[in-house]
């Protein structure tokens, strides 16, 4: 991984912020689907494409390259739109989401395209799928094994027992190259996460079963990068990061509101944007950086 | 078309002494040769290895075995991230739990998501006995049949286990193999031919007898199936036995044949009568060959405890049953 410098930084957080102008984009076009998740994910995928993952967008098949086995399915708009920005298709092809007879599946299915390490959409699964993954590749490769498998879970999604199976494994084989992301955005679809079902102390539950945790701030990333590095270094322990993130990020109307958990823009609560503003407002305060400029072209 | 040609089959078959064996056991045998022939091929186990008899392939080969504690939800999945890995892995526990508690795990990770895990469902049916009925899956072989992609195999004894356990090893998909608990009648030799969806016949009677009921039956009670045909033999009644070892894909060539011999099926299964083979051979017949059946099975009800033999005699499976069951269609035609 190269050294994350100032310029790079910024490279990614402009990157990160086209992820989140075709986020917006593709839920108008397919008029339903999530957007507080995505959104607040964009970052964290961002880095993730753009510097951590060893991967080819034009090789998707290359048998050394890290794993990202997205757990919580229903984010999938950031999903698709960092592929596409990396390469993997055309940025165009994002407006097809959730469309018939689209490769961008409502939730992602593996088959229908390059590049995705699973099918998801029911909760709960993929931490079970990243560490059969890691399994199988200690028995190739040995515990000396440099890639990486990377599990990306919402914090909802740990309301699910199949999760805490998928802990205790992993902690009991000492699963040294996974490493898991839980978008700590405290919001599911009825409500907050601890009001719903509390998760806290989500740090111990997590040391508890034998994994090396780290908490950061989603949206810095430096830190994201740093606790990457961190998780990779730690030997002898799969390692958790836990990201608190803010759901909706980069657009006033949607920021920490759970209400736009399951809602595109233009579905959205209306009491603070109408709906049919939704959307343009929306694109307009991601291309004009909150109104730091004037638009994207100046 | 009298005297079908047979395939090798036990000769003490009808004999009060033929041998037995857990068909369960096949699995094990099956699973360490199709360990030793493909490097690729892992096991996964949820605290039952003996009673899957999995030790077999955790002995030999440890570092290939993962250990899942009592967590077949994550096994499902476990055994799907390793297949995308190219592993081959056999995860097994009660079918009760396996694919009884994480079915949509099976859907989801192993099916929709098409990677090559094989599901093995051991104490199937009634006869796992005075367990009661808490463990007495008779619901298993219609969950996994409804999953598209799902290969769904019930063996008949020891021997075809470990004949179904090497073919799916061999077989790129998803494949379900549920496995009964008790010592079973070895119905089939080594020297039977196996291949995943064709079946076969295992009965045909005596010359001059004309053919006028089908039984179509699988697994466990295959060898009452066998008992049952003989018997009626001795009555004058020509019934032809075929194994369904593969519950789907159906074999449904075999059995419009059979349907339009005979003009009377009668099924037999130690499962539910709604959603299992009963239900595959009626969807098969109805829309080509319509053609009158009698279900033997369970009739939309749960087990209870007592012994093997007097639960499948209590819930209409024993071989009077089954007579009885040829008798009223036969009678019908």
């Amino acid at each position: 991984m190269e050294h994350l410098h100032d310029e790079k930084i910024k490279a990614l957080e402009l990157r990160a912020n086209d992820v989140r102008q075709t986020i917006i984009e593709m839920l108008i076009e397919a008029g339903s689907g999530h957007t507080a998740g995505p959104l607040g994910m964009a970052d964290i995928f961002t880095l993730l494409y753009f510097h951590a993952l060893r991967h080819d967008p034009l090789n998707p098949d290359w048998p050394d390259r890290d794993r990202l086995i997205l757990s919580n399915g229903h984010i999938c708009p950031v999903l698709y739109a960092t592929m596409a920005h990396a390469g993997y298709f055309p940025v165009e092809e994002c407006k097809t989401l959730r469309k018939f007879g689209s490769r961008l599946q409502g939730h992602p299915h593996r088959e229908w395209l390059p590049g995705l390490e699973t099918s998801s959409g029911p909760l709960g699964s993929g931490l079970s799928q990243a560490v059969g993954m890691a399994l199988a590749d200690r028995i190739d490769r040995g515990r000396q094994s440099n890639r990486f498998y990377y599990c990306l879970l919402g914090d909802g999604e740990l309301n699910c027992g199949q999760i805490w199976e998928a802990a205790m494994l992993a902690g009991k084989e000492k699963i040294h190259n996974l490493i898991g992301i839980i978008d700590r955005n405290n919001i599911q679809i009825d409500g907050f996460t601890e009001d719903i079902m509390p998760l806290e102390s989500l740090k111990d539950k997590w040391e508890s079963f034998g994994w090396h945790v780290q908490e950061i701030d989603g949206h810095n990333m430096e830190a994201i990068s740093n606790a990457i590095n961190d998780a990779k270094a730690i030997f002898n322990k799969p390692s958790m990061i836990i990201a608190h993130t803010i759901p909706g990020k980069g657009v006033d109307f949607t920021e920490r509101r759970f209400e736009w958990h399951g809602n595109p823009p233009g579905k959205g609560p209306g009491d603070v944007v109408t709906k049919d503003q939704q959307g343009i407002v929306a694109l307009n305060e991601l291309r004009t950086l909150r109104g730091l400029i004037k638009s994207e072209h100046e | 078309m009298n005297n079908m040609k047979l395939p090798p089959l036990n000769p003490k078959l009808f004999d009060a002494d033929v041998e037995q064996a857990p068909i369960r056991k096949g699995f094990g045998e099956g699973l360490l040769q199709a360990g030793e022939e493909n490097h690729q091929v892992v096991a996964l186990c949820a605290d039952l290895t003996e009673s899957t008899q999995m030790h077999l392939f955790r002995n030999k080969f440890p570092e290939r075995f993962v250990q899942m504690g009592i967590g077949e939800q994550s096994m499902a999945s476990v055994a799907s991230g390793m297949a995308a890995l190219g592993k081959v892995p056999f995860f097994s526990s009660y079918a009760m739990f396996s694919p009884g508690r994480n079915w949509e795990q099976i859907r989801t990770t192993i099916a929709y998501n098409n990677v090559n895990a094989k599901i093995i469902g051991s104490h199937a049916g009634i006869s796992v006995g005075p367990d009661g009925g808490t463990h007495q899956p008779l619901e298993d072989m219609g969950l996994m049949r409804m999953i598209p992609r799902m290969v769904v195999i019930s063996p008949c004894d020891s021997i075809e286990a470990r004949k179904a356990t090497l073919a799916a090893a061999k077989y790129e998909g998803p494949v379900y193999i549920r496995l009964a608990r008790e010592a079973t009648p070895i119905v089939t030799t080594d020297e039977t031919p196996f291949e995943i969806g064709v079946a076969q016949t295992f009965f045909e009677p005596k010359e001059g007898l004309g053919v006028t009921v089908g039984i179509v039956a699988t697994g466990s009670l295959m060898h009452n199936a066998l008992l049952a045909a003989k018997k009626l033999e001795g009555q004058g009644v020509g019934v032809r036995v075929l194994n369904i070892a593969t519950i789907k894909p159906l074999d449904v060539d075999a059995i419009i044949a059979l349907a339009k011999e005979t003009g009377a099926i009668v099924s037999v299964e130690e499962h539910q009568i709604h959603g299992g083979m009963g239900s595959a051979i009626a969807e098969a017949l109805s829309t080509s060959f319509p053609t009158k059946q009698v279900f033997v099975g369970v009739k939309d009800e749960f087990g209870q405890s007592g012994t093997p033999s007097e639960l499948v005699e209590h819930y209409g499976m024993g071989v009077n049953s089954i007579v009885e069951a040829c008798l009223q269609i036969h009678t019908q035609a």
